[in-house]
């Protein structure tokens, strides 16, 4: 995640984090607990607000409506947070329902502030930050309730217990349903001291595999994405954006687009100046009609010259002379343990390589899209986002109305993979509304999504290790030349532009004792951003090739190199976002369980081989096995993928399945075919057609998956099922072939070598 | 003005007869199950059945479907309380990730059914040609088999 949205997280998340609770009753006699910044939003509102907070509504039928104030991007937050809170409730899962809260901004005597705590979704941070939060938001509720029970029955609180959704005194005889209690519950203080949480073996919710909460929404049609928004009287926009990178408008003829049928208003959308942060991606043109297809089509028939801008010149082919020269100079040493050069001087081997990763966008399937309506001082957004509070922030930049004066509601959102951290798309939106003052949806289409976007950073990486003649590994330096995503973003100093490149204490910091890592700032007019496991992606195809080549240049088992490496069962330090420790040891136990699983030490046919990769990724720990065939061509056939992952307690079982699913096809669909490239200062890529994901056909059709618990906290799961993927599959390859792959993607690389 | 059905119920539209039958569902008669991927026919998140069979809407020009029948992801359950035999599959598997691409992986799924009630992996590898951006594959792939087991069923 970039520094500043970390930041935005972060000053949320501190806000909402405040270790105390209040409770209040809902307008429809519900039972709310949340933070005090929530209760002065309820008093200023006359105690008539409902709907709001961490809000647990306790309905008489015996359902419970829980809000849940993250965006749910298909990582699975809508069911696995309330799930927290419903287990320290003490209620049935399947009487739960949940209810998607807006960005919960509230004027407090301090300034404003963040009713509901942190809402962005990034980092894999939601179910490890909520893992405390939430728990004990469920539990002071349950808490209430029994104090409530037993001022009925004037009797100690420890008198009773509980039973899903009820109050239970076993010597009255007695019982009460949850709603029954839920007013008088809400009118007692929060105990000063903090709630007991269940001992874990009493979990009757988290650690069981639940579905997809609104699944049945989903597969009818009814789930409602931001694309899908729809208000009274708003019109439709879309955008013809500079095709060259901070190009501009030279001159515009709207006299056409305003003559096609549907179409009400054309305006400029005024893109940053080159080398400014990105408010919005590029200048553009907007047409504003009264359907999507009308302004796709006035759009079409705008004539625009563009000014081209300053990046005509770049192309992929010169980024990779760039990177190349930048490696024959010395680098900004980022981390510089022991002596690198005489441990290097005095190994018995040295090996090196190269290898390059593209950029990649992010084409999430639902296109960028927002509804944005300026009025008087008032801004409204409904938009699909992973950072709603940014949303804010988008807005409030375009027109400086306060912010609280600026509504933002989430939709579902049709993908994420990091791309609706930034908010442009609000921007644009905004602006379209306020300049033509109507409500408006903008949406994107798939071209301006692929053409225009924040994409996954590319580099040269240099690799040399140092080995001695008992097979250790003694030196390590990697040299990354690279397009930092901090490019362009306000409040980055030049030399902290790394810090989103190179992780300085991944694997194998604090276990080669003579290790430098360098970086390099590659120029580029290429915006760049988060993609999902930022810099992981890149760094563990890297790092885990790397790691193989060792062990077969130095004659050593790639398994056992690995696990000679990762040692005992002991914390590191990890001063990056995951940390503040790392435990490899937990890597050993993913491999040796894979190893088993695909039966590594067996003997293959010729053409056939396996590989593994094992990466520490935001707090957890992943790897996979990947078993594949080689034709004497180069044909390529993946026969079996063994995914294996670490998360530590596991909340939901079926959520996290699914998310090491998902994460390993985004890994294939990623190493096998994805790069973005320019040309003359355009992107080249367009659409699917050229710019192609993975399909069902592509997956191999045995995928497995395991996971194996750890401790007593969780770690989100979104970012981790990715990076061991490509490295996995090059190692298979190496196995099956001898040919080393070392540039992502594969496309027709090995056809090539073998032909 | 195209004429035609959709879920049943006769429809008109009287604007201009390239727009994508997509569009017309979407913006028009405002049923927005099915969805806009990119515009080309290429990753299904638009598909809907017409005369029974899956079709990419976002490349359908309403024309195509004058006097012709038109089911989307809201009309494909027989009625409010029965899924259909693949929405019930869907949920039991746990298929939906983001869940945008869904409606159109149903639609296709169905459709393969219709065709070959007991398709092999390879049937299923020609017939689901839809893009998941989460990659749902493992479980839709799981889900087209056990919505086959529920249609022999006859649930």
């Amino acid at each position: 995640m970039a520094a500043s949205e970390r930041n935005e997280c972060l000053t949320e998340v501190d806000l909402g984090r405040r270790r105390f609770l209040i409770s209040g009753a809902t307008a429809a006699g519900g039972l709310l607990v949340g933070s005090p910044a929530l209760h002065a939003m309820a008093s200023a509102a006359g105690g008539g607000a409902a709907k709001i907070g961490h809000y647990i509504e306790l309905l008489p039928d015996g359902d419970v409506i829980i809000g849940v104030a993250q965006p749910e991007i298909g990582q699975g937050v809508r069911t696995s947070l309330p799930m927290l809170v419903a287990e320290e409730l003490d209620v049935e899962w399947s009487r739960v329902r949940i209810e998607q809260m807006p960005l919960g901004i509230v004027v407090t005597p301090d300034g404003a502030s963040w009713k509901y705590g942190g809402q962005g979704v990034g980092g894999s941070t939601s179910i490890t930050d909520a893992w405390p939060y939430l728990r004990e938001v469920g539990a002071t509720a349950r808490r209430l309730l029994i104090q409530a029970a037993a001022n009925r029955w004037q009797i100690e609180p420890a008198q009773c217990r509980t039973e899903p959704g009820f109050v239970v005194c076993e010597s009255l005889g007695q019982r009460f349903g949850y709603a029954e209690l839920a007013a008088e519950a809400a009118e007692l203080p929060v105990p000063e001291s903090p709630p007991t949480f269940k001992n874990p073996a009493e979990y009757r919710i988290v650690g069981t595999p639940q579905s997809v909460i609104d699944a049945r929404d989903i597969v009818t049609g009814k789930a409602r994405y931001g694309i899908d928004t729809h208000v009274e009287g708003m019109r439709y926009a879309s955008i013809e954006r500079s095709p060259w990178l901070d190009g501009t408008v030279a001159s515009l003829d709207d006299s056409a687009a305003r003559a096609v049928p549907g179409v009400v208003d054309v305006v400029v959308v005024e893109g940053p100046e080159p080398g400014a942060p990105f408010h919005i991606l590029a200048t553009g043109v907007a047409v504003v009609a009264t359907s999507t297809w009308a302004a796709f089509k006035g759009r079409e028939a705008l004539e625009i010259e563009w000014e081209r801008g300053p990046h005509t010149a770049e192309s992929t082919e010169g980024f990779w002379a760039q990177c190349r020269n930048l490696l024959d100079k010395p680098g900004q040493v980022v981390r510089n343990d022991g002596d690198l050069d005489a441990a290097l001087g005095a190994a018995a081997t040295v090996v090196e390589a190269r290898y390059e990763l593209p950029y990649v966008n992010h084409a999430p399937l639902e296109p960028q899209n927002c509804f944005a309506h300026v009025s008087g001082d008032r801004v409204r957004i409904i938009a699909p986002t992973q950072m709603p509070s940014g949303a804010n922030r988008a807005a409030h930049g375009v027109t400086g109305f306060p912010r609280e004066n600026i509504s933002v509601d989430m939709t579902r959102v049709g993908g994420g993979f990091g791309r609706r951290l930034t908010n442009d798309y609000v921007a644009e939106a905004t602006v379209i509304s306020q300049k033509t003052g109507l409500p408006i949806q903008l949406v994107w289409t798939r071209e301006d999504d692929v053409q225009h976007d924040f994409y996954r950073p590319s580099g040269l990486h240099e690799m040399k290790a140092g080995v001695d003649a008992n097979g250790r590994i003694t030196a390590w330096t990697q040299r990354l030349a690279s397009a930092s995503k901090y490019y362009r973003r306000s409040g980055v100093e030049p030399d902290k532009l790394f810090e989103a490149e190179l992780y300085v204490d991944d694997f194998p910091a604090g276990i080669v004792e003579n290790l430098r890592l360098e970086w390099f700032d590659v120029q580029s007019g290429v915006p760049r951003g988060s993609w999902r496991a930022p810099a992981h992606t890149a760094n563990a195809f890297v790092l885990q090739s790397f790691i193989d080549e060792v062990a077969h240049a130095t004659g050593q088992d790639p398994l056992q190199l690995r696990l000679d490496l990762y040692g005992a069962n002991r914390e590191l330090p990890y001063g990056q976002h995951g940390g503040p420790t790392f435990n490899p040891w937990r890597l050993s136990r993913l491999l040796r369980h894979i190893a088993d699983e695909i039966g590594y030490g067996d003997t293959r046919p010729a053409g056939r081989g396996v590989g593994l990769a094992s990466h520490f990724t935001f707090g957890g720990y992943a790897a996979h096995a990947v078993e594949v065939t080689v034709g004497d061509r180069g044909d390529l056939r993946i026969d079996r993928i063994v995914a294996a992952v670490d998360c530590g307690l596991v909340v939901n079982p079926r959520g996290v399945e699914a998310q090491l699913q998902g994460g390993t096809c985004d890994g294939l669909s990623t190493a096998l075919n994805q790069q973005i490239t320019v040309r003359n200062g355009q992107i080249v890529q367009s659409n699917f057609d050229d710019y192609p994901l993975l399909r069902l056909a592509d997956v191999p059709r045995t995928v497995e998956t395991h996971i194996l618990p750890y401790g007593d906290t969780p770690t989100g799961m979104g970012e981790i099922g990715i990076p061991t993927l490509a490295p996995a599959l090059a190692n298979a390859i190496f196995a099956a072939s001898g040919v080393r792959i070392r540039k992502l993607p594969l496309l027709d690389q090995l056809k090539r070598a073998m032909s | 003005m195209v004429s035609f059905q959709v879920n049943g119920n006769p429809v008109t539209f009287d604007g201009e007869g390239d727009t994508p039958l997509l569009w017309v569902l979407r913006d028009h008669l405002h049923l927005r199950g099915s969805k806009f991927g990119c515009g080309i026919g290429q990753c299904g998140a638009c598909s809907v059945h017409i005369d029974g069979r899956v079709r990419r809407s976002c490349v359908t020009p309403v024309s195509a479907v004058s006097d012709k029948t038109v089911t989307t992801i809201e009309g494909l359950a027989p009625d409010d309380e029965r899924l259909h035999p693949v929405q019930q599959a869907w949920i039991e598997e746990d298929v939906p990730q983001c869940g945008y691409c869904q409606a159109g992986q149903i639609m296709a799924a169905a459709d393969l059914l219709s065709r070959q009630p007991d398709p092999s992996d390879d049937d299923i590898d020609a017939g689901m040609t839809n893009i998941c951006r989460c990659g749902t594959y493992v479980r839709i792939r799981k889900a087209v088999r056990r919505a086959a087991e529920l249609v022999r069923e006859g649930v």
